[in-house]
């Protein structure tokens, strides 16, 4: 340093060589590196992208059979000596059911060998014939050809859930049973039909019964009071808060109430509800309507950020306009800003309900996690919704709710897909950008 | 007459207020002439309003009103008409006659038999139900009738109609806004209270820190079992085991896709991969649950044998993953969020300066975004906790204490439901128990999030 003409710029040069040196040997490692990070950030999306993949084909997969079922043709004969023609609710239906499989094979005469005939056709087909007759009750005394439902144990059979190649013993079904069932097979007198009874139904015991129409109902009418009370409150709490309210502690208090709230854990609000409607209340449990308040109080913050961001949105010349012409602040709000702003909302009201349809840990805190046949009538019958119900299925224990779970999850992401495009529609067809 | 019956027609009396106050206006110009509309202070469809809001609102007040009294009133008229022996009861042998006389009256099943007394209090029952709804139907609709022609009286051109409707509004708009903040004084009180009696039984320091978690309550001393334990450690560790698991796995995949679709993928695949990604967040976390058992479970268990490992087939590692995937796009959405608010300023200079794109990813854009992942990843922490189905259709019921990821363990979600899911009786300790393992859940999760929203805006604010 002490002689910087003569030595310095030699140094510098050979210095200067050497760092441009550095960074050359550096490149090719450094330019690898830059390859793998992009690898990596690709395999991450690839990876969360495949599980998505093989969700949908697990319950795809799983699903798609139970949407048919296996059906036994029988000719029945509706015997008068079974049948009491004008009560119809009292006559021997199930006796009328097995003397029609005892004729189909009459070599049968066992007990056991009886009940292992009468086994396979489902405790459904009663109720079918019975139902028959109080709509014709002219078909007593004649023979009719008729589908009725078979057991759970002979559709898996028959969509190869249950191995044939086994030891009897460790099989659902006997060899006796296997041979009845290939010899209607082979009368074409067993078929796999649409199953009509999985969307006409309630809940049963008997996975060939079951169905999701109570369910289904119970949701709709959960989700109708949720929508009827959270979109009114809801827009109504965000024109308040963006619109009107002064800037001052209170506000700012309801505000982070709000923040919160959204990320609160839903069973929390199960528990509220249990404690508060349920018994402080007394409103009967498993209703709809505990169910519908619950889930207010949940997507309510939902609907409230929503419709707060739609309502920023819209630019302040409107309301600076409508001031001008001399319009009230709140004929203002109404009138101009609240129709700019509505498809935002609604967009966010849809979404909240979708989630709210998905919902299951609250319902089952209050009590909407019964096993309940009949279709629910109102808001306050005992009903479960279409969550519930898939998680009750999955407990299940026979193979065939395995297929009706997957199912029942098959419809419900159905109408969470059908929802949420409505939103999307709505978005882009309605919102506008400033 | 039915409730619903009487609000649709107090609805229709409304709209026919509505109709009458409206005309009423009209009139009113009509009779000032020419310069009518400058009469009136407000246009008519405010005196409309008006007389609507005065024909539905009182008679509504005092419906809802009668609503919330009716039980306990006519109880007490029901209590005073029962021979005076029932009356000497004790207030719980007194609520059993009175719930069997109700079940009477409404014709349902009755515990016991039916006294001649009791079918006579059935009756007096059914009749006081009846004179009590016909009267609240003639009070609600002569009340509806009268403020209608209260408010028709009082229209002058001078009335401020306008000013009095908007008025009822914003009062309307502030007690929805309220709604946020009576939605947590309920969940405080309501967990609060039932935890406050289970700490009187157990005592808090049990609580939080015993070892054993086995909620049982002996019916009788001597039976088997009977002592029971609540301890929730081992249900805490469950807890922050699976969230833990499904941090490992959301965080990274989470992470890394946000980093890969905001910074090098192409238009086209951003705009197929983020929506995709987002689907995983719209599922149904019962659908993921049953993902988690019918799938994953015995993969992993499966998996486990072939190698010569021991794994629950309710592993804590299965309900994890599960959890994980679910919460990947919460983790992805909300750092995309943040990466996508780092000034491009500060992108630009380090690629200047030489840096590969990576290097200025983990260098500069990741290190200024870093509070806002790390609260991003807190309340992906809070969602976690609180996340019921995946863990109550996957992880196990048996609260262990361990640190082996492949056994099964329990959680906070999972005892609330197996603790309340059913018939339960509200004195006992084990039903109670859930409440206090509620408030933990309540107050955990309040804590994060409140961390987490503030780290977030005071990021935000710094790049606005």
């Amino acid at each position: 340093m002490s002689n910087p003409n003569t030595e310095g710029p030699s140094e510098t040069q050979i210095e200067n060589s050497r760092a441009i040196d550095i960074v050359n040997m550096g490149l090719a490692r450094r330019y690898s590196r830059e390859q793998r990070f992009k690898l990596y950030g690709l395999i991450a999306v690839i990876i969360s992208l495949s599980f998505l993949a093989l969700l949908f084909f697990t319950i795809i997969s799983n699903g798609h059979q139970a949407f048919f079922q296996t059906y036994l043709q029988l000719e029945v004969f509706f015997n008068p000596d079974f049948i009491d023609i004008n009560n119809p609710a009292n006559s021997n239906f199930p006796g009328l059911v097995k003397q029609t499989l005892s004729n189909e094979f009459p070599a049968v005469t066992g007990r056991r060998e009886k009940k292992e005939l009468y086994g396979l056709v489902s405790t459904g087909a009663a109720f079918q014939l019975q139902k028959l007759i109080r709509q014709q009750p002219d078909l007593v005394g004649k023979t009719v050809k008729i589908w009725v439902p078979t057991d759970d144990d002979v559709d898996m059979l028959m969509k190869g859930h249950i191995a044939r190649d086994v030891p009897e013993s460790d099989r659902r079904l006997s060899d006796k049973q296997l041979a009845w069932l290939d010899k209607w097979t082979l009368d074409a007198k067993i078929a796999k039909k649409f199953n009509r009874a999985f969307f006409t139904s309630g809940d049963s015991r008997e996975p060939e019964l079951a169905g999701i129409l109570g369910a289904l109902v119970g949701s709709i009418l959960t989700l109708t009071l949720t929508l009827l009370l959270s979109f009114p409150t809801g827009v109504a709490a965000a024109v308040y808060l963006e619109e009107f309210a002064p800037r001052n502690r209170w506000v700012d208090l309801i505000e982070v109430n709000i923040n919160n709230l959204a990320a609160v854990p839903s069973i929390v609000f199960g528990l509220l509800g249990l404690a508060v409607f349920i018994n402080f209340f007394h409103l009967p449990r498993s209703a709809p309507i505990v169910g519908g308040l619950v889930l207010t109080l949940m997507t309510l913050p939902v609907i409230i950020i929503a419709s707060r961001a739609s309502l920023q949105s819209v630019p302040p010349s409107i309301r600076e306009a409508a001031l001008g012409v001399g319009a009230s602040k709140m004929q203002m709000v109404l009138h101009h800003v609240l129709p700019l702003a509505m498809p935002g909302m609604l967009t966010g009201t849809i979404i909240g309900i979708a989630r709210a349809l998905g919902e299951t840990a609250p319902l089952l805190m209050i009590g909407m996690v019964a096993f309940i046949v009949d279709i629910p009538t109102g808001f306050t019958a005992p009903a479960t919704a279409l969550p519930v119900q898939i998680f009750l299925w999955a407990d299940s224990p026979e193979r065939a709710f395995v297929e009706r779970t997957s199912a029942a999850i098959i419809v419900l992401l159905v109408l969470l897909v059908v929802i949420n495009s409505l939103a999307v529609i709505l978005r882009n067809r309605f919102e506008r950008r400033w | 007459m039915s409730t619903s019956l009487l609000i649709l027609i107090l609805f229709c009396l409304s709209t026919i207020a509505y109709q009458l106050g409206r005309t009423r206006a009209f009139s009113l110009t009509r009779m000032a002439g020419d310069r009518g509309r400058q009469v009136l202070h407000s246009r008519p469809v405010y005196y409309g309003m008006l007389t609507a809001l005065w024909c539905g609102l009182p008679a509504l007040f005092v419906f809802v009103a009668w609503q919330i009294c009716e039980p306990w009133i006519i109880t007490k008229l029901l209590v005073a008409h029962l021979p005076p022996e029932i009356q000497a009861l004790p207030e719980n042998r007194l609520n059993l006659v009175l719930n069997d006389i109700k079940n009477l009256a409404s014709g349902n099943i009755v515990s016991g038999v039916i006294r001649p007394e009791m079918e006579a209090a059935a009756n007096n029952y059914r009749n006081l139900q009846a004179t009590a709804n016909a009267a609240l139907a003639v009070a609600v609709i002569s009340l509806a009738i009268i403020g209608t022609f209260y408010a028709r009286q009082r229209i002058t051109p001078f009335l401020r109609a306008r000013n009095h409707v908007e008025k009822v509004l914003t009062f309307f708009f502030i007690a929805c806004s309220t709604f946020a903040i009576f939605t947590t004084i309920g969940i405080v009180l309501s967990v609060l209270f039932e935890a406050i009696r289970f700490f009187r039984v157990i005592p808090i320091t049990e609580f939080l820190f015993g070892l054993e978690w086995s909620p049982q309550m002996a019916i009788r001393a001597d039976q088997v079992g009977s002592s029971g334990a609540f301890g929730a450690i081992p249900v805490f560790a469950g807890t922050a085991m699976i969230s833990g698991i499904a941090m490992l796995v959301a965080v990274p995949l989470g992470l890394m896709s946000a980093i890969y679709l905001s910074e090098y993928a192409n238009k086209k695949f951003r705009a197929v991969a983020k929506p995709l990604l987002e689907i995983l967040a719209g599922i149904p976390t019962v659908v993921y649950g049953f993902f988690a058992a019918l799938t994953v479970a015995p993969f992993i268990r499966e998996l486990g044998i072939t190698v010569g490992l021991d794994v629950s087939s309710e592993s804590a590692l299965a309900a994890g993953l599960v959890m994980g995937i679910m919460i990947i796009p919460f983790v992805s959405s909300l750092s995309d969020d943040v990466i996508n608010a780092v000034p491009q300023a500060m992108r630009d200079g380090a690629l200047a300066l030489g840096a590969t794109k990576s290097e200025t990813i983990k260098q500069v854009v990741l290190p200024a975004a870093l509070p806002g992942i790390v609260g991003g990843v807190l309340l992906a922490v809070s969602r976690a906790i609180g996340e019921t189905m995946i863990v109550v259709m996957a992880a196990g019921l048996a609260a262990n204490l361990t640190a082996n990821p492949l056994q099964a363990v329990t959680t906070v979600t999972v005892q609330i439901v197996t603790l309340l899911v059913g018939d339960q009786e509200f004195n006992s300790p084990k039903t109670l128990a859930a409440f206090a393992l509620g408030l933990v859940l309540f107050v955990a999760t309040l804590i994060l999030n409140i961390i987490a929203l503030y780290v977030v805006r005071k990021y935000r604010e710094q790049y606005e």
